[in-house]
């Protein structure tokens, strides 16, 4: 089963390359409120139960893929 | 009895190895490298130095990847025991990013990778300043991209608090809160700091401050 990862950097950190892309689209006439990037993951696991990948997926997001004190994340679980 | 080596850890994309391993010799003690995927004796050696660098090519987030390492397990156990620990620019990012050391590093603010040399003021004592006196200055040559410290403002209080905050920019070059250029551990053993002591140990690389910080090895 695959899992998707959605890391986002913090609202309260400053995200130098959501500033970057914001201030390129506003140079180019597509001006945003605010623009925030972050990374995601695809994990594709032996697990077929949403439940016990979400678990697993979770158990990975907490040991590397996101640092807790500047990003947050979110699973999704993804078709086949 | 001659002292016991220092430890040079290396990472896939280290890059600054050979810099520490020269300083070290121009100090008059050993070097010794210590692979990634390999774990030590920490009792073997006098202290370690985690060295500069890109190690995995800064994937996912520096230091993130190298934190994971066998030899970094090592240095938790030498952390523990309270033997001086090192990180230098990519070596301080890989001890934050395995909890050795608070906080994290992150994009400098102005989005650029700075190579300058630097103002610092040491503001505490610990295993790598205690020959140096608290409130001297030295300069440091830095080289990086992702310098910034950050830790919510009631940790960054806390470190003040307990002396961790032990070096600090004089005209912060990176968006570091507090102008933070180095943090210890609590215990003062485990030290890391942006700025790059090994680039200057002689008076032809334009500063022998860095050996403020190093000679510590040697006590």
């Amino acid at each position: 089963m695959k899992i998707g990862v959605r890391i986002l950097p913090k609202n309260e950190v400053l995200d130098t390359q959501g500033r970057a892309v914001e201030s390129t689209l506003k140079s180019h006439g597509r001006s945003v409120n605010q623009c925030r990037v972050g990374k995601y993951v695809q994990l594709d696991l032996a697990e077929t139960e949403p439940a016990l990948a979400l678990k697993k997926a979770g158990e990975i997001a907490e040991f590397i893929l996101y640092n807790p004190l500047i990003e947050t994340f979110e699973l999704e679980v993804l078709p086949n | 009895m001659a002292q016991k080596p220092v430890g040079i850890l290396r990472f896939l994309g280290t890059n600054c190895d050979r810099d520490v391993w020269q300083a070290v010799e121009t100090l008059g003690l050993t070097p010794r490298w210590l692979w990634h995927e390999d774990t030590f004796h920490p009792a073997d050696y006098s202290g370690f130095v985690v060295p500069g660098g890109f190690s995995y090519g800064d994937y996912l987030r520096c230091g993130a990847l190298a934190a994971k390492a066998p030899a970094v397990q090592s240095l938790s156990e030498a952390a523990k025991k309270g033997q001086p620990i090192l990180g230098i620019c990519n070596g301080f990012q890989i001890l934050c990013e395995s909890g050795l050391l608070p906080g994290v590093l992150v994009r400098n603010e102005g989005r650029r990778f700075i190579d300058k040399w630097v103002k610092l003021k040491l503001r505490s004592s610990n295993a790598w300043t205690q020959s140096a006196s608290v409130g001297r200055e030295l300069n440091l040559p830095i080289a990086h991209g992702e310098g910034r410290f950050f830790l919510e403002a009631d940790g960054i209080d806390r470190l003040f608090e307990n002396n961790q905050v032990w070096c600090t920019y004089s005209d912060n070059p990176n968006g570091s809160l507090k102008d933070i250029a180095g943090i210890s551990s609590p215990t003062g053993n485990v030290c890391g700091l942006m700025p790059h002591p090994e680039r200057a140990v002689t008076t032809w690389m334009g500063s022998e401050d860095g050996r403020v910080i190093l000679s510590n090895l040697l006590v």
